[in-house]
């Protein structure tokens, strides 16, 4: 009995430890006189590797996620001879909660684990010591640009994300079900608020992808350095990453909402 | 290895986009807002009962839109509804004695506020106040009317 009281202890003073590891590493990473000049380059080949690659199936899913949602939507509006909502309802529901959480989600299984997959070689063919070694700050050279390429990549990935999933549903809607596209404007317009709806949905990418870089950059950066360990890290990454996603979703909608 | 040039195109191409879609969304799908603070001018009115009237509601006069509704207070002594209302600037011929009334645009409808332009020759300035106002109509009071009334009169 008081083993497994132990065990516990154990468990959770392990589990904050780790917690408080992360967020130190989190600060020396953030908290630093920036290089503009020396990262820009690395930055930008980060931002290519994590945000141009991933376009291809963030564009491709909100295209069929906006059609979808048309189909569906049409059929049940049309129950209640109000398919010119069809705009504003695809518009709300994408802006607000399925642009932000999506993007992030599908960001965490295409980008998020292959930063940590990417770190955790490196840690585990010591490529990171060497370059302790040769007194270049790993810090500097390899996760800076990185985290702060998926920080700046997802915000812009949402909002792509969003507009094609428009595009998608008034396809479906106004090309194939023949709703008037001039009703299906107006009422995703009169319904749409630039600053409640679409500002908060990337008010939240942007706490998303700041969350999802850190745990996969951190997840990288402490692998255990075996070929086991980089597999293991890089489920961690997907699966907190998308747990993270969906709570702090939650949170962040149920203070949106509230009027902050 | 892509060229360093193709990189850094692409992310351009990338950032772009990102900035198109934003600016896409704020005009194609919200539609934002045109009354902002410095092309509108400030008009209020008190209503006994504003039922389901919102903030962003619109303000029409023959149905065309011509402002919003910015605030809903309560005043202290008189128990009624402020509505503060922006109207836009191009939009400053409300004769002082119009009344307002709240109408729903259809039975599940959102309320909006409706002008009548009165006779006046004297329009309404920032800050005027439109005196003469017809509260929400309430679906539940009609029905509470429709329902009891003939009994009244069998009496």
């Amino acid at each position: 009995m008081i083993n497994r009281i132990q065990q516990l202890g154990a468990m959770g003073i392990q589990t904050f430890g780790r917690i408080g590891i992360s967020g130190l590493f989190l600060l020396r990473v953030i908290f630093r006189w920036p290089r503009v000049i020396r990262t820009l380059p690395l930055l930008i080949d980060q931002i290519y590797v994590v945000g141009v690659l991933s376009l291809v199936i963030v564009v491709i899913s909100s295209l069929f996620i906006g059609m979808v949602l048309g189909l569906q939507g049409y059929n049940i509006l049309e129950k209640f001879g109000a398919t010119p909502q069809l705009g504003q309802l695809v518009a709300l529901s994408v802006t607000r909660e399925l642009g932000p959480v999506l993007t992030a989600l599908l960001f965490a299984g295409r980008a998020g684990s292959a930063l940590t997959a990417e770190i955790g070689l490196m840690q585990t063919t010591e490529q990171i010591s060497s370059m302790e070694m040769m007194a270049v700050d790993p810090l500097w050279r390899v996760i800076y640009p990185r985290f702060w390429a998926g920080f700046i990549s997802l915000p812009i990935l949402t909002v792509i994300f969003m507009i094609i999933a428009v595009y998608g549903s008034y396809l479906v809607g106004v090309d194939w079900l023949g709703i008037d596209p001039g009703q299906f404007w107006s009422n995703m317009q009169a319904s749409v608020n630039f600053r409640i709806d679409i500002l908060n949905g990337v008010i939240k990418s942007i706490v998303f992808g700041f969350v999802v870089t850190w745990i996969a950059v951190y997840q990288g950066f402490y692998t255990k350095p075996t070929a086991e360990g980089i597999g293991r890290a890089t489920t961690k990454t997907v699966v907190y990453a998308s747990l993270a996603v969906l709570g702090l979703d939650f949170m962040l909608t149920a203070f949106m909402l509230g009027g902050w | 290895m892509v060229s360093r040039r193709l990189i850094e195109f692409l992310v351009g191409v990338f950032i772009i986009l990102g900035v198109a879609a934003l600016f896409l969304l704020s005009l194609r799908v919200s539609g934002l807002s045109a009354y902002s603070a410095h092309n509108t001018y400030k008009i209020s009115a008190q209503f006994s009962n504003i039922g389901d009237l919102k903030v962003r509601a619109p303000v029409k006069v023959a149905g065309v839109r011509i402002g919003e509704v910015t605030g809903i207070t309560l005043d202290k002594k008189s128990y009624k509804a402020v509505v503060a209302m922006a109207i836009d600037k191009n939009d400053n011929n409300i004769p002082t004695d119009s009344s307002a009334s709240i109408l729903s645009a259809s039975l599940l409808g959102s309320n909006y506020i409706s002008i009548n332009p009165g006779f006046e020759d004297e329009m309404l300035k920032s800050g005027g106040v439109i005196d003469e106002t017809n509260s929400a109509v309430i679906l539940e009071n009609l029905l509470g009317q429709a329902i009891f009334k003939p009994k009244d009169k069998k009496k």
